[in-house]
C-alpha cells in the first residue's frame, strides 16, 4: 500500500510494513529534548515512575537545551536550570548545553539542527509544541507534554495516534518581498487555527526546494498553530548536505519520501509568485491579512527574534532594509542561538556587520533565547508590560502571549516588521526591497 | 474512574489557548513538587481577557485572586480548547483549581494527549455547541458510563461523544498505570 512519508516515518519505528490514519502504535523514539520549563517537571515524572535512582534510556538520545528563562534574576527561572544541569550530571547526558558555558545555545529548536541531532526519517519528540520545526529535515517531529516525556525518557518510545497527510503544494518563484513566514501564515489564514487539529502537514513542490533550510524551519515550525501534529519536507540535497555536516554522533538514518499515490485526506496547491506580503492580526494565528489592507496601523514596538523568526535567513532579511534607516518604534533584536549571534557580528552587507547596521539603525540586541516570544518573567528582554501594540516575527499572537494580556501583537516575516519599524506603522516591504 | 462528575460550570468560548488556562511567568513552579503544584491552581485561566471569561455574561472570575481552587468544577468550552503551546501545567493548572472534567466541541491535540496521559481530568467533546446553551454558574451532572450530560438548573440533557479508545488509559489513571496494564512497561 502507499505510504505517505509521516505514514513510512511511524511504521518503520513500530515494527510494522504498514500503518494507516487512526492506528494507534507505540513509537521507538530517536531523540527526546526537553528545556528548562518543562524540563524539571518531566524529570520529576520520570523519576516518580521509573525510581530515584533510575537511567535514562539512552544517555546519548536525551538532548537538554536551557533557552526559556535564561537571562532572569528569577530565581525560580533560575533554580529550574540548575535541576537540569544536576540531572545531567547525574545521568552523564553529552547533550546539554548549559547556560554561562562555551557550549550555551539558546533556542531549542535552532540549536536541535545547528549541533547536528535532527536527522530524515527519525522520530523526535520534545516536550515543546514548536518540535515541529524539524520535520523540516524530512523527520517526524512532534511536541509532547511532561507525562509523556518521562515515559520516553525511561522506556525510548511512546503510544502516537497516526495522523492523515494534509498536502501543500507550492509552485513557482518566490518574489523578492516574500518569505516563508508569508507562505505559512497564508496557509493558516486559508485552513484555520484548528484546520488541520490531530494531522500531519507536508510541503511539497518547487517552490518549497528552492528554500534554504532555514526557509523550509520557519514552514513546518508553525504547523502547530494550525493545530497540525507535525509538518514534514522530504529531504533534498540541501538538507542531506547540512544534515551530513553536523550530524552528531555520525549516525546513520534513512531518507524516505512519500509513494506514488498516496493518501492525502486534503491537497492545497498555491503559486507563490501571486501571494502577498501578510500579517496575522491580533489575537490569532490565523487572522490573516494583508499587509496593503492594513498598512499605516499604528504600532508601538517592533520584535525580530524566536526558533521562527530570528534565524540567519531572518537576520539578512531585516538588515538588508534597516541598511543606511533609522526605527521609529522601540526594535528588539534576538538571536535564536549563539551560533546566529556570532554570525550577526561577522556577516557583512555593504561592508557593515549586520549587527552594526542594527545598532546605527537604533535596534536593541538582546542574548540569545526564547526572550519575549513567550512573555516570561517581568524581566525578559523585550517583554510586553503594558497594553502596547508590536509587529513581530514570532509564531502566536492570543491574548496575553508577549507578555501584557492586552498587548496587541501582530505577527509578520522580517521584512515586514523591519519595514514596519523603519515607518513606526505597519508598512509593505515591496516599497523598501 | 468514578461514574459521575457534579458541579458548577465555568463557560468560555472558542480557541482558548494555553497562554490563556497559564500564562508563561508561572511556568517557574515545578509541578512536581506538591507545594508548587498548587500555586498552578492560583494562576489558571488567568489570562482569559475579563469579557469572555464565564460566558455569556463574561467578567465572572475563575475563583477570587487569593484562591487555590475555583467553586467551578466542569468547563464548558468551545471550539480547539487548549490549542497553543504544549505545557502540561495547562492540565495541570486546571486540576489544581479543582476542575474535573472539560466539555469542548473539540481539543488542540496536545493539550489532550496531556489531561489524558497525566490523568489531570476528563476531556468529553460534545457534537453540540454547549458553550452557547450553557451558563456559567450552572449545576452539572456528567454520567461517565451513559456519556450523559444534565443540565440541573435548566433540567436540559444531552448526549457527550463516547471517549472511545482513551477510555482505557484514563480508567487506568494514566499514561504509566495503562502501560504497565498492557505489558508495555514492567
Amino acid at each position: 500500500m502507499p505510504l505517505t512519508l509521516t505514514e513510512k516515518i511511524l511504521a518503520s519505528h513500530s515494527q510494522r510494513d504498514s500503518v494507516s490514519p487512526g492506528d494507534n502504535v507505540w513509537v521507538d523514539a530517536d531523540v527526546l529534548m526537553t528545556h528548562d520549563v518543562c524540563g524539571p517537571g518531566t524529570i520529576g515524572v520520570f523519576k516518580q515512575h521509573f525510581g530515584a535512582s533510575a537511567k535514562v534510556w539512552d544517555r546519548e538520545k536525551v538532548v537538554i537545551i536551557p533557552d526559556h528563562y535564561i537571562f532572569t534574576a528569577d530565581k525560580m527561572a533560575n533554580r529550574n536550570v540548575e535541576v537540569l544541569r544536576q540531572f545531567a550530571a547525574e545521568q552523564n547526558i553529552p547533550y546539554f548545553y548549559d547556560v554561562g558555558t562555551p557550549r550555551y545555545k539558546g533556542v531549542c529548536h535552532i540549536a536541535l539542527p545547528e549541533e547536528g541531532h535532527t536527522r530524515p526519517g527519525e522520530v523526535l519528540f520534545g516536550t515543546d509544541s514548536h518540535t515541529c520545526t524539524a520535520g523540516a529535515f524530512g523527520e517526524f517531529a512532534t511536541g509532547i507534554g511532561n507525562t509523556d516525556a518521562g515515559f520516553v525518557m525511561g522506556a525510548g518510545k511512546l503510544w502516537v495516534k497516526v495522523p492523515p497527510t494534509m498536502r501543500f503544494v507550492f509552485h513557482g518563484e518566490l518574489p523578492p518581498y516574500l518569505m516563508a513566514k508569508d507562505l505559512i501564515l497564508a496557509v493558516i489564514g486559508d485552513i484555520g487555527c484548528d484546520g488541520a487539529t490531530y494531522q500531519a502537514m507536508e510541503f511539497d513542490g518547487d517552490g518549497v526546494y528552492a528554500l534554504n533550510i532555514e526557509e523550509r524551519m520557519t514552514l513546518c515550525n508553525m504547523v502547530i498553530e494550525a493545530g497540525g501534529k507535525n509538518g514534514v519536507i522530504a529531504p533534498d540535497h540541501v538538507t542531506l548536505d547540512f544534515v551530513n555536516r553536523r550530524n552528531a554522533g555520525n549516525r546513520p538514518y534513512n531518507v524516505h519520501r512519500s509513494d506514488p499515490g498516496a493518501r492525502y485526506c486534503f491537497e492545497k496547491v498555491y503559486d507563490v509568485s501571486k501571494l502577498e506580503p501578510v500579517v496575522a492580526k491580533p489575537h490569532s494565528p490565523d487572522n490573516r491579512a494583508a499587509v496593503s489592507e492594513i498598512q499605516g496601523t499604528k504600532l508601538d514596538r517592533a520584535y525580530i527574534g524566536s526558533c521562527t523568526g530570528g534565524k540567519m535567513t531572518d537576520f539578512r532579511a531585516a538588515a538588508r532594509i534597516l541598511a543606511g534607516k533609522t526605527v521609529k518604534i522601540d526594535t528588539f533584536v534576538v538571536p535564536a542561538t549563539s551560533e546566529i549571534a556570532r554570525g550577526i557580528r561577522e556577516e557583512k552587507l555593504n561592508g557593515k556587520t549586520l549587527e552594526q547596521i542594527f545598532q546605527s539603525a537604533g535596534a536593541k540586541i538582546g542574548e540569545p533565547s526564547c526572550a519575549a516570544c513567550l512573555g516570561g518573567p517581568s524581566d525578559t528582554f523585550g517583554r510586553l508590560n503594558q497594553a502596547i501594540s508590536c509587529i513581530s516575527t514570532t509564531n502566536r499572537n492570543f491574548p496575553g502571549r508577549m507578555g501584557h494580556k492586552e498587548a496587541r501583537v501582530f505577527l509578520a516575516s522580517p521584512l515586514t516588521v523591519a519595514a514596519s519599524a523603519v515607518t513606526g506603522t505597519i508598512a509593505d516591504p515591496r516599497e523598501f526591497v | 474512574m468514578q461514574k459521575t462528575i457534579t458541579g458548577q460550570a465555568y463557560v468560555l468560548g472558542d480557541n482558548v489557548d494555553t497562554d490563556q488556562i497559564i500564562p508563561a511567568q508561572y511556568l517557574t513552579f515545578n509541578p512536581a513538587i506538591p507545594e508548587e503544584y498548587r500555586q498552578f491552581g492560583k494562576y489558571a485561566l488567568s489570562s482569559v481577557p475579563p469579557a469572555q471569561a464565564g460566558l455569556p455574561k463574561g467578567h465572572m472570575p475563575f475563583h477570587a485572586e487569593d484562591e487555590f481552587v475555583s467553586p467551578y468544577k466542569i468547563i464548558v468550552a468551545g471550539k480547539n480548547f487548549g490549542c497553543g503551546s504544549s505545557r502540561e501545567h495547562a492540565p495541570i493548572a486546571l486540576n489544581a483549581a479543582g476542575i474535573e472534567a472539560v466539555i469542548a466541541e473539540f481539543y488542540a491535540r496536545i493539550f489532550f494527549r496531556n489531561s489524558v496521559n497525566g490523568g489531570y481530568l476528563i476531556p468529553f467533546e460534545s457534537s453540540d455547541r454547549l458553550c452557547d446553551a450553557i451558563c456559567t454558574g450552572d449545576e452539572l451532572r456528567i454520567d461517565l458510563a451513559e456519556s450523559r450530560l444534565d443540565n440541573l438548573t435548566t433540567k436540559e440533557q444531552w448526549r457527550l461523544k463516547p471517549l472511545g479508545e482513551v477510555a482505557p488509559i484514563l480508567e487506568a489513571g494514566g499514561l504509566f498505570p495503562y502501560a504497565r496494564r498492557v505489558g508495555m512497561l514492567k
